[in-house]
C-alpha cells in the first residue's frame, strides 16, 4: 500500500508538472511576448511603449527564466500578479473560486441523485415505460450541448413562463454571504443545466451496472432466502452497483470545480471558467496560468482520491 | 467476443445426422455467419437503428445538396435580403413561404445558412473523429503491445491532456493561429485521442497474449508487423464502435468552440455561430433565431449517438447496451 501510494504520488507530480509546461508553453511562448504586449497597450501603442511594457512585465527575458520565476512563485504559493490592475492572482482566484464551488456543489448533488434514482428505476423495472422514458431523456441530455439546454431554459423559464414565475433571474452571480436567498434563485437554472447535462452518464452508467449486479449469484441467493426486493436492492444491490458510479462523480467533480467553461459563460457566473476567458481575451498570463494550474490539480487530486479510495474498497485493484 | 458462427436450423446435431442419411434425401442449408453478418442482421431488425441512420440519410442529404437547394430557392448562403429579409426596425421576419426558418439579424435566409451549416458540422465531426481514432490506435497499439516505458509515456500523456481543461487548450490554440476549419479538426481530433487510445490499449493487453501474436513472433514478426498486421485488424470493430461514438462528441465540441467564437468563422453559416448570434434575439420574439440551428444541432448528436449505441448493442450484445 504505502508503494502504491508512493508511485500514485509521484505520477500525480510528475502530471501536475508537466501540465504547467504545456500550459505555460501554450501562452507564453505560442502568441510571442510582442502579441501579449500589444493586446495590453493597445491599438494605437508606438513600439518604444511596446518594449516598455514587455520589459516591465518581464516579457524580455528568456523564456526559461520566466518559467523558472513563476514555478519558484508557486512552489511559495503565489501565483503572480495581474497585467492589468497589479492584483495578486491569489486574490482574483480567491474571488472566482465561490461562485464556480456554488455551481458545482448544487449541481453534482443534483445531477448524482437524479442520476442514480433514475438509473436504479430503470434497471429494477426494465423495459417498462419509466426505463424507456428515462433512457430516452437521458440520451436527450447527453445528445445536448450546455449551451443549447442552458438558453433554452432561459428561454422557457425567464421569458415564456414570465407570467407565471414572474422575474426569474438568470445572469450573474450573488454571493451566498451577501443574500443566501438571491444566491439560491440565481444559481437555480445553472445547476438545473449543468446537472440535467452530466446526469445522462450517471443514468445510462448505474442502469448498466445495476442490472449486471442484480444478475450475481449472491442476488438470487438472498432473494431465495426470502429477502424483500426492496432490501436486496437497496442494501446489497446499489452497494456493488455505485461504485464505478463514485469513480465518475469524483472525476466529473475534479473537472467541474476547475472552471464549468460554458455554462459559467452563458449565465454570466464570474467563476473560475468565466474568468480565464476573460483572461484568455486580455492575453492576461500570469491570471492564465494560476486558473490553468488549479484546474489541473484538481483534476489531478480527485483522480488520485478516487484511485486511493478504489485501492482501499477493491484489493483486486491494487497493482503494486 | 465469441467467433463461434452460428449454425441455423436444427443447430450442431441437424450436421451429424444429415452426414449419415443417404445423399439423395434434402438436407437443411447450413449457413456459417461471420461475426460481422449476425451484427449486421441485429442492426437490421434495430427499429432505433433505422430511425437514427434514416435520420442521418436525411442530413447527410441536405448537406450534400445544399449548394442545389439555395439554387433552387434563389437564396444564397451569405446572401443578405435587405428589402424583404428584415422588418422596418431591420430585425429578422419569422418563418415563411420564402423564408422557411425566418431570417437572422443580417437579413439571411436561416433555412439555407442551417442546411449549409450541417456541411460544416458533418464535416468536422466526421474527420476530426478520424483524426481522434488514428491517433488513439496508434498510441494504444504502443502503449498496449509495447508495455513498459512507452505504456506509461502514454499515460502520463493521456492524464496531462485531460488535467488541462479542454476548452482553455482550444482557445489557447484558436489565438495563437487564425480559427479555421482545418485547425478545429485538428484541435478536436487530436484532443480527443485519449478515448480510444484507452479502448485500443485494453483489448491490446488481453490480445496479444493470444497464440496467433507468438505465432507471429515465432515466425520472426518484428513489433511493427504484429502490432499492424496482426493485432490492428483484431481491434478493429472495438474502434468502429467507439469512433462511431466520437463523431456527435466532436460535432459538439466544434459547435461549443463556435459559439465562443473561437471556431469557424463567419461569414461561414455554422450552427454554434448562429446559436452565438441569436443570443440577443431570441427573447424578444425572435424565437426560430434559436431554435432552427439548436434543432438541427440536438437532432443530429441524438441520431448518432443513437446509432453508435445501436452499432455497439450489434456488435458486441452481452457489451453494457442501453437496450438490452
Amino acid at each position: 500500500m504505502i508503494r502504491f501510494l508512493t508511485v500514485r504520488i509521484g505520477q500525480a507530480i510528475l502530471v501536475l508538472w508537466a501540465a504547467t509546461v504545456v500550459v505555460f508553453l501554450l501562452f507564453f511562448v505560442g502568441p510571442g511576448p510582442n502579441s501579449v504586449a500589444r493586446t495590453f497597450a493597445g491599438r494605437l501603442a508606438t513600439p518604444a511603449r511596446i518594449a516598455q511594457i514587455k520589459h516591465d512585465l518581464n516579457l524580455d527575458q528568456p523564456i526559461y527564466q520566466q518559467y523558472l520565476h513563476w514555478v519558484g512563485n508557486l512552489l511559495q504559493g503565489n501565483l503572480g500578479y495581474d497585467y492589468y490592475k497589479g492584483q495578486p492572482v491569489n486574490s482574483v482566484v480567491a474571488a472566482a473560486l465561490p461562485a464556480t464551488l456554488s455551481l458545482v456543489i448544487g449541481a453534482a448533488i443534483l445531477w448524482i441523485a437524479y442520476g442514480v434514482l433514475s438509473g436504479v428505476i430503470s434497471a429494477v423495472r426494465p423495459r417498462t415505460f419509466l426505463d424507456r422514458g428515462f433512457t430516452l431523456s437521458a440520451l436527450v441530455f447527453y445528445s445536448m450541448p450546455t449551451f443549447v439546454l442552458g438558453l433554452g431554459l432561459i428561454w422557457i423559464f425567464a421569458y415564456k413562463l414570465s407570467p407565471v414565475t414572474k422575474f426569474f433571474p438568470f445572469h450573474g452571480y450573488i454571493p451566498l454571504t451577501q443574500n443566501p436567498g438571491q444566491w439560491f434563485e440565481y444559481l437555480i437554472l445553472p445547476w438545473l443545466t449543468l446537472a440535467l447535462v452530466t446526469s445522462a452518464g450517471y443514468t445510462r452508467l448505474t442502469r448498466t451496472s445495476m442490472l449486471e449486479v442484480l444478475g450475481e449469484d449472491y442476488i438470487r441467493t438472498a432473494r431465495s432466502k426470502g429477502m424483500s426486493e426492496r432490501r436486496l436492492v437497496r442494501v446489497h444491490g446499489l452497494r456493488a452497483a455505485l461504485t464505478p458510479v463514485v469513480t465518475l462523480a469524483g472525476l466529473d467533480i475534479g473537472v467541474a470545480l476547475g472552471g464549468v467553461i460554458i455554462t459559467e459563460t452563458v449565465f454570466g457566473i464570474t467563476g473560475l471558467g468565466w474568468t480565464i476567458v476573460q483572461a484568455i481575451n486580455l492575453q492576461d498570463l500570469p491570471v492564465i496560468m494560476g486558473i490553468a494550474i488549479l484546474a489541473a490539480a484538481f483534476v489531478v487530486v480527485a483522480n488520485l482520491v478516487v484511485d486511493i479510495l478504489y485501492a482501499v474498497l477493491d484489493p483486486r485493484v491494487r497493482l503494486y | 467476443m465469441s467467433m463461434v458462427p452460428e449454425i441455423t436450423g436444427e443447430g450442431s446435431q441437424a450436421t451429424l445426422e444429415a452426414a449419415a442419411e443417404p445423399p439423395h434425401v434434402s438436407r437443411k442449408v447450413i449457413r456459417g455467419r461471420s461475426p460481422w453478418q449476425l451484427a449486421w442482421e441485429r442492426l437490421r431488425t434495430d427499429r432505433a437503428a433505422i430511425i437514427s441512420a434514416a435520420t442521418i440519410t436525411v442530413i447527410v442529404l441536405f448537406a450534400l445538396l445544399a449548394p442545389l437547394i439555395a439554387h433552387w430557392l434563389g437564396h444564397g448562403s451569405n446572401q443578405q435580403f435587405v428589402d424583404i429579409g428584415e422588418d422596418e426596425n431591420g430585425n429578422p421576419v419569422p418563418p415563411s413561404s420564402t423564408f422557411w426558418f425566418g431570417t437572422d439579424s443580417s437579413a439571411r435566409d436561416l433555412f439555407v445558412r442551417t442546411i449549409y451549416g450541417a456541411r460544416i458540422s458533418l464535416s468536422i465531426g466526421v474527420l476530426a473523429t478520424l483524426v481522434s481514432v488514428a491517433m488513439g490506435t496508434v498510441f494504444g497499439l504502443a502503449a498496449g503491445y509495447l508495455g513498459g516505458v512507452a505504456d506509461a509515456l502514454i499515460a502520463r500523456l493521456v492524464d496531462v491532456m485531460l488535467a488541462v481543461p479542454f476548452l482553455v487548450i482550444a482557445i489557447a490554440v484558436a489565438s495563437i493561429w487564425r480559427p479555421s476549419f482545418w485547425l478545429v479538426i485538428f484541435v478536436v481530433g487530436v484532443l480527443g485521442f485519449t478515448y480510444p487510445a484507452r479502448i485500443v490499449r485494453g483489448q491490446v493487453i488481453s490480445l496479444k497474449e493470444k497464440e496467433f501474436v507468438q505465432a507471429a513472433r515465432a515466425l520472426g514478426a518484428g513489433p511493427l508487423r504484429i502490432m499492424f498486421v496482426d493485432l490492428l485488424p483484431n481491434v478493429m470493430a472495438q474502434v468502429i464502435v467507439y469512433g462511431s461514438l466520437l463523431i456527435p462528441a466532436a460535432i459538439v465540441s466544434e459547435a461549443t468552440l463556435s459559439y465562443l467564437g473561437v471556431g469557424v468563422q463567419p461569414p461561414t453559416a455554422d450552427w454554434g455561430a448562429m446559436i452565438s448570434d441569436a443570443q440577443g434575439y431570441y427573447q424578444y420574439g425572435f424565437w426560430w433565431y434559436l431554435l432552427f440551428p439548436s434543432l438541427a444541432l440536438l437532432v443530429t448528436t441524438l441520431a448518432f449517438n443513437i446509432l453508435g449505441d445501436s452499432i455497439r448493442d450489434a456488435l458486441d450484445p452481452r457489451g453494457g447496451g442501453i437496450y438490452k
